[in-house]
Parts: C-alpha cells; sequence; structure tokens
C-alpha cells in the first residue's frame, strides 16, 4: 500500500514540475518582452514628439531649450568603439596567436588566469584607472585635457582585450591539426602555417570576436563616462583628442534629474543603442551559424 | 629565404609582444592600485555608518552582499530549472527551445545600461517599488540569468548518459533522476557558473544607478526597499570626487581582492570539473 | 645507392620504442610500400623521412637517415627538406580556401609571387594530379566543396605544387571510394617515372598492385624487405607468411 502511495505522489509530482521547469524557461522569453515594450514604449512617443530625422540627426543636444538631437552620441560612440577596435582587436588577435599556437606551458598557467582577471575587473576601476593613469598620460603626451576620444578608446581597447583574446583562442583551438600537418609538410614554416592557414581558417571565430568585441566597446558605459569628457558637440574624426559623449554616457549622466520629455529622450537614446545590439547579436548569431556549418 | 625568415621572426616577436603587453596592462594596473590604496587602508574604511569624515565602505559591502544574495536566489532557480528543460524535457530544435535560446542569448549581448533604464522603468517606476535593494536585484537577476543557464546546461549536457542510463534502469522517474543523479554530478559546473554570475554582480555599476538608488548609507528599516549602493557605486562615487582620491585607492584595492578571490575561486572549481 | 638510405634507426616516444633497428635502402624512381598491422611503426617511419616527428613531443631518434647521402637530422634546414620530400596524408586535408590557393601555398611559401608563374605552377600541378579536367574552371571555389575523391588528388597536387622528389603517402586511399581509389593508384603508376614514392598501406592488394619493393613491418620491427613480388608469392620470414596469409592484423 505505501508503494502505491509513493507512485501516486510520483505521478502528480512529474508533471507539476514539469510544468515548473517550462515555465522557468519561459522567463528569459518573458524578460526580453518586457524590455522591449517598457524601452520602446517610453522611447517611442519622445522620438515621434521630436521628429525621427530631427531625433537622429540633431547636432544639438540641449534639454533645456528642448533641443535634442543625438548625433553626437551616435557618432560619438561609433568613434570610441572605431578605436577600441583599432587598438584592441590587432593586438587582442596576435596575443590569442600566442595562447593557442605559440605559450610555452608553463607560462600559459599564468596568462590564463591573468586574462580571466582582466576580465573579470570591475568597469569602474577601469575608469578610476583611466581618470589617474590614462587621463594625465594622454594630456602630457599628446595636449588637450586628456579626456578625449582617444583615451576613452584606450580604455576600452584595453577592455575588450579578454573577449577578443578568449574567443579568437578557442576559434585557432578549433582548426583540426591536420591543416596545421598539411602546411608544414609543404615546407611552410611554424609562423607561415599558423599566420597562411589556422589562422585564415578561423576566419569566422575571429569575426565573431570582433562583433562581441564591438558589442563589449558600444555598451560600456562607466569606464567610458569617467575619461571620455562627454561633451556633446559633432565631432571630426580628426579630433581626436578632444572630448566625445557616448550614448550610454548620456543615459547615465542625465537620468538622474530629467523629466518630462528630455526623461523620454534618453529613454529613445536607450532605444537607440538598443537597435545598434539587436544589429549586432544578428551578425553575431549568423556567425556562429557559419562556424557551425 | 632570409626575407622568409625575417617575417617569421617578426611574426613571432609580435605575438610575445602583444601578449606581453597585455599581461604588462594587468600588472600595471594591479600593482598601481595596490601600491596608491594599501597605505590608505584604515579601520575607519570599515566604520559601521558613513559619513563624510571616515568615508566608510562598510555599509557597501553589506548591500553588495544582500544584492549578491537576493539576485542569486531569484536567478539560480529560474536559471537551473530553465537549464534542466533545455537539456532534459524539451525536445531537440523545437520551436520553443529555439525561442528560449535566442532570447537568452540576446538578454547576454544588452549592455548593462539598458538594464538599468529597464529596471527603473519598470521594477522602479511601473511597480512603484522606488529605488531600493529589491529593484536592484530584480534587474540584476535578469542581467544574470542568460549566464547561470548557459552554464547550468553545459554542465548537464557534460552529464554522460550511462547515468541516466543507469538511474532509469532502477526504475527511477524522470524527476527523481535529475535531482538525485543529474543536477548532482553537474553541480561543480553549475556552480563555477554561479560564481561568474557573482562576479559579474559586484562588478555591475550602470544596471544600478537608477535601480538600487546611489545612497552611502543603508536604512534597515526599510529592509528591501532600502536604497544603498553596492561596493562598485561607492568606488564609482569616490572616484568622481577629487576629495576622496585616497579613499577611491583604498576601496578600488578591497574591490580588486573581492574581485580576485572570486577569480580564484572559479578557477579552483574548474581545475576540479577536469579532474573528475 | 637508394633515394634513401637508412642505418640502425631507433625512435623512441618517451619510453616508448617506436622502431628497433631499421637499416634499409629505398630506391629512387621506385615506389616502396610499408605494410604491417596497426601501430607497427611504419607511419611512424614514414613520418621520420621527413621529419614530421618532430611536431610530437618526447620524440627522440637515433642512427642515420640520409636523404640523397645527405643526414635528414643533421644541419638541413628542415622547411626545405619538407619541400623536397613531399607528404600526403590519410585523410584529405584541404585547406578551408579556393582550389587556386590551396595549390599556390606552397609556392608562395617557397618565395614565388609572379602571378604569371604560380597560374602555370598551378595548371601544372593539377595537371599532373589528374584533377585538372575536374577543377578548371572552378579554381576560385572553395576547396571543401570538392568530393572527398577530389579532395585528396587535390592534395597531392598540392604536394606536388613545390616540385618535390619524393612523395610520402600514409594510407592516402583509405578514406576514398573504390572508384577515387583506382584513379589514385593510376595516378601512383604515372607519379612514380619522375618521383620516388613511399606509400604505408593497409590493403595488400594494394601493395601488390602498385609497389616495387615492400618492407613488412610487426611491432617496431623491419621483419622484411624485398620485392613485392617475391614478397607475397615466397616470403622468407614466418611472420611475414602469417601476416599476408591474413592469420593475424
Amino acid at each position: 500500500m505505501i508503494s502505491g502511495i509513493t507512485v501516486k505522489n510520483r505521478s502528480v509530482r512529474e508533471p507539476v514540475m514539469r510544468w515548473v521547469f517550462t515555465v522557468s524557461a519561459l522567463t528569459a522569453v518573458l524578460a526580453v518582452g518586457l524590455i522591449c515594450v517598457f524601452l520602446f514604449a517610453g522611447g517611442f512617443p519622445a522620438i515621434g514628439k521630436i521628429g525621427v530625422l530631427k531625433f537622429l540627426t540633431g547636432t544639438v543636444w540641449k534639454p533645456t531649450y528642448d533641443d535634442f538631437g543625438i548625433l553626437p552620441m551616435i557618432v560619438g560612440s561609433l568613434y570610441v568603439t572605431a578605436g577600441a577596435i583599432l587598438l584592441g582587436v590587432p593586438v587582442g588577435i596576435f596575443a590569442a596567436v600566442f595562447m593557442a599556437k605559440v605559450c610555452p606551458k608553463p607560462l600559459y598557467g599564468f596568462m590564463k588566469p591573468a586574462l580571466d582577471l582582466l576580465a573579470g575587473i570591475p568597469s569602474v576601476v577601469y575608469g578610476f584607472f583611466g581618470i589617474v593613469v590614462l587621463v594625465p598620460f594622454v594630456r602630457n603626451t599628446f595636449g588637450g585635457d586628456g579626456s578625449s576620444m582617444v583615451t576613452a578608446s584606450l580604455l576600452l581597447g584595453i577592455m575588450i582585450l579578454p573577449t577578443v583574446i578568449g574567443i579568437t583562442e578557442s576559434a585557432l583551438r578549433a582548426v583540426p591539426d591536420e591543416l596545421y600537418e598539411g602546411a608544414v609538410a609543404l615546407g611552410a614554416s611554424h609562423e607561415r602555417a599558423v599566420f597562411g592557414v589556422v589562422l585564415p581558417a578561423a576566419k569566422s571565430g575571429v569575426m565573431a570576436a570582433v562583433v562581441l568585441g564591438v558589442g563589449r566597446a558600444i555598451g560600456e558605459t562607466m569606464a567610458v563616462k569617467m575619461v571620455a569628457g562627454n561633451q556633446t558637440v559633432l565631432r571630426a574624426p580628426d579630433e581626436f583628442l578632444k572630448g566625445v559623449r557616448t550614448l550610454t554616457a548620456n543615459v547615465v549622466l542625465e537620468m538622474g534629474y530629467a523629466e518630462g520629455l528630455h526623461r523620454e529622450a534618453l529613454i529613445a537614446t536607450g532605444v537607440v543603442l538598443f537597435v545598434f545590439i539587436l544589429l549586432i547579436n544578428l551578425l553575431f548569431s549568423a556567425l556562429k551559424k557559419e562556424r557551425t556549418e | 629565404m632570409k626575407m622568409r625568415k625575417i617575417k617569421d621572426l617578426t611574426l613571432r616577436g609580435l605575438t610575445w609582444l602583444c601578449a606581453g603587453v597585455t599581461a604588462a596592462m594587468l600588472l600595471f594596473l594591479l600593482a598601481y592600485i595596490l601600491l596608491k590604496g594599501v597605505p590608505h587602508i584604515k579601520p575607519s574604511l570599515f566604520a559601521l555608518h558613513y559619513n563624510s569624515e571616515n568615508v566608510s565602505l562598510f555599509p557597501a559591502l553589506v548591500i553588495t552582499v544582500l544584492t549578491v544574495a537576493l539576485s542569486l536566489l531569484i536567478a539560480v532557480p529560474l536559471g537551473v530549472f530553465a537549464a534542466v528543460y533545455l537539456a532534459e524535457y524539451a525536445k531537440r530544435g523545437s520551436r520553443f527551445v529555439r525561442l528560449v535560446r535566442t532570447t537568452a542569448e540576446t538578454l547576454a549581448g544588452i549592455p548593462s545600461i539598458l538594464y538599468g533604464l529597464f529596471g527603473s522603468l519598470f521594477f522602479v517606476a511601473w511597480l512603484g517599488w522606488g529605488y531600493s535593494l529589491l529593484a536592484g536585484s530584480c534587474t540584476l537577476a535578469i542581467m544574470i540569468l542568460p549566464l547561470v543557464m548557459r552554464t547550468t546546461e553545459e554542465s548537464l549536457k557534460a552529464v554522460p548518459d550511462s547515468y541516466r542510463e543507469g538511474a532509469f534502469g532502477l526504475g527511477a522517474g524522470k524527476l527523481r533522476t535529475v535531482f538525485r543523479i543529474i543536477l548532482p554530478a553537474a553541480a561543480p559546473g553549475i556552480l563555477a557558473g554561479i560564481i561568474l554570475a557573482i562576479g559579474r554582480i559586484v562588478g555591475e555599476t550602470a544596471a544600478l544607478i537608477y535601480t538600487l538608488g546611489n545612497t552611502a548609507d543603508v536604512d534597515p528599516s526599510r529592509g528591501l526597499f532600502t536604497s544603498g549602493r553596492t561596493l562598485s557605486m561607492h568606488m564609482y562615487s569616490l572616484a568622481n570626487n577629487a576629495l576622496y582620491t585616497d579613499q577611491a585607492y583604498a576601496t578600488a584595492v578591497v574591490l580588486l581582492v573581492v574581485v580576485i578571490g572570486i577569480n580564484a575561486l572559479s578557477a579552483f572549481l574548474a581545475k576540479k570539473i577536469v579532474k573528475r | 645507392m637508394g633515394k634513401f638510405t637508412l642505418c640502425d634507426v631507433e625512435l623512441w616516444y618517451n619510453d616508448f620504442k617506436a622502431l628497433k633497428n631499421v637499416t634499409m635502402d629505398i630506391g629512387a624512381n621506385e615506389i616502396t610500400a610499408f605494410i604491417g598491422p596497426s601501430g607497427c611503426g611504419k607511419s611512424t617511419l614514414l613520418k621520420s623521412l621527413n621529419r614530421m616527428n618532430d611536431l610530437v613531443e618526447g620524440c627522440k631518434i637515433t642512427g642515420k637517415l640520409l636523404l640523397d647521402g645527405e643526414d635528414i637530422y643533421g644541419g638541413i634546414d628542415v622547411n626545405l627538406l619538407r619541400k623536397r620530400v613531399g607528404m600526403v596524408f590519410q585523410k584529405p586535408n584541404p585547406f578551408p580556401m579556393s582550389v587556386y590557393d590551396n595549390i599556390a601555398f606552397g609556392p608562395r611559401t617557397h618565395g614565388v609571387k609572379s602571378r604569371y608563374r604560380l597560374d602555370e605552377i598551378v595548371e601544372k600541378s593539377l595537371r599532373d594530379a589528374a584533377i585538372w579536367d575536374e577543377c578548371n574552371g572552378r579554381l576560385k571555389k572553395s576547396a571543401l566543396s570538392l568530393s572527398g575523391g577530389q579532395q585528396q588528388r587535390l592534395c597531392i597536387a598540392r604536394a606536388l605544387s613545390v616540385e618535390p622528389d619524393v612523395l610520402l603517402m600514409d594510407e592516402p586511399t583509405s578514406a576514398l571510394d573504390p572508384i577515387s581509389t583506382s584513379k589514385i593508384e593510376d595516378l601512383l603508376a604515372e607519379l612514380k617515372k619522375r618521383y620516388t614514392v613511399v606509400i604505408v598501406t593497409h590493403n595488400m592488394q594494394q601493395a601488390t598492385r602498385i609497389s616495387d619493393r615492400t618492407a613488412f613491418f610487426l611491432l617496431g620491427e623491419m621483419v622484411e624487405y624485398g620485392d613485392t613480388e617475391q614478397i607475397f608469392s615466397l616470403p622468407r620470414d614466418k611472420r611475414t607468411e602469417d601476416y599476408i596469409t591474413g592469420r593475424f592484423g
């Protein structure tokens, strides 16, 4: 009889827990749905009131005069991200080749945790480091007041390194050894085999690393805000020693006191950033698909 | 042939250089902050209450621990159960699974400032929780959910099928197999994921400023609805204030020590997983 | 004197002795087949001939290995050695690039830059490997789009592109269907006129069909080496006889 009871219990418990598991899996869907709804509902009215074109291509951001043009911030985000990629990606790829194909074993035991730690350092610590080291460094070597596009790019370049190195390294390791051996058997040196065959074979993985690096750089907020100067001026590319404001910094700087249309315009700034991120995600999953095929 | 040799040497040199620069950057950052910060670590920094005299980080430390605990309390069951569904129950490649995967990947790619924005719109304003521990923790719970899901799913998939067959063969039901056999076997991997999540919470600022508030002290009487700031946010406030540069260095040291500890713990667990 | 002269060659992987006392001459413009059960050392010996074993950690080699009288393990430039001694692997391993770039990789490695010269080499190599007709017109296509048999002939063409003297082949047809296999065997008979070929094979019929001389290996030891006809009709050693009559292996 006792065994009969447990069987009965189990037969109730199984479908209940199955339902619990399913609902848990739904939370991710629910969360994305809520985020979309709240960001878009919060931001779209402002874009409507300001005018899409005026909002996206306006060059003046003066909330007190109801001027809400975010082009300087869009361009600022793009500059800073491009700078970070330009600095971080080449270094990251060479370092990844080092990790996967050159590094002596004992040294690897030191490098791997070091990279993990580099990834784990909070962005405020990076930002603080930027304030006390990079800003004076840029001011003293290149002039200007130090808080600038190039400083932010430099800091972000460092911050995306662990991402770029990690993904590129695993892409390099996923390339079958036969390709390396094939190249060496033709008389290619180690370097020629790695850079001529293995690295090109890992191309889509390297691209994925770059795309993810872009995502991290464009989404980074605190560290950038602390060193970029944050002026809402539309800059030309050669004004890299002057300050810029990014989309992320715009939100974090003014959200604390904004009201009314100003607040909605900040949410709309977030929406623009969100669209950028969604595009990057799309690109990333397309690259991942190519890799698995 | 000689050109070739020179080119090879240059390439090899560049790999050493770039890896070296990366490592040197880390060492420099650590050394710089430790050297500047350690001398400023004083007992007053850990005073029970914050005032502009002692700039105590103790309330921030308490809030950090509470935020971590509360976020994990929400995200871990949800994330682990969701992963159990994906790995053990769902039909491979069904439309629902694909939807869950895609949304989880989307969540993982959203920058923290957008989580902060969403949290302040939804939890703080719409649900009317105000700047509070609860709003901040819920926001972070969503942020770490994809991480917990992914690491758990990977650990579940790494559990050999022979375990499942063995359990089923003894007449154990699916649920019993999951809770008694599969989850315990996957525990170290799940734990490593949770520790990574803790690291993300400890380092987070942008998602919390407009959800947890940014007050220096805590009001225990308000319970879950007290506002406050975590160690990272405390650090952010000090870093932006020229008066407190010394304390900022000292706080950075404490923050780094916490992060290094978390990293060491997760590395230790990872090693354990490999050994098994 | 043969193309290769081996004298008392011994090889260790850490503490494991993989080759014992191998002494042999490998003749020029002949096909020499290495046969024997798995793990007998035949692939290991093949890989010593172009020093691919250097890539294996803990691999030590002693004795004399001469190529045209020159010590392979002496002061020779490894990359030039591998240019002279080409290799084709068990599994086709085309690089994930176009057909053209696959073939051009070798010559480019060794300093050929002229577009005209590269075009010439690509065509010649593909013709020599009897795959030109199938590839002409799709040189820019990815090499991975070829069939398995075509990929393997592409790899042979790639090995030929650097104008080696010797071709080492490590079970080159074991991953292929019978039709592709016979195409490659026909090709080998053709290549023999200009190259020295050393082939490792599991397939004894293949050895009798294509090779001039055969060496039988067992547990790291070269048991018997001689004319293929003699080895398969009148083996001198009992162990060889057991193996070719299928009593073990």
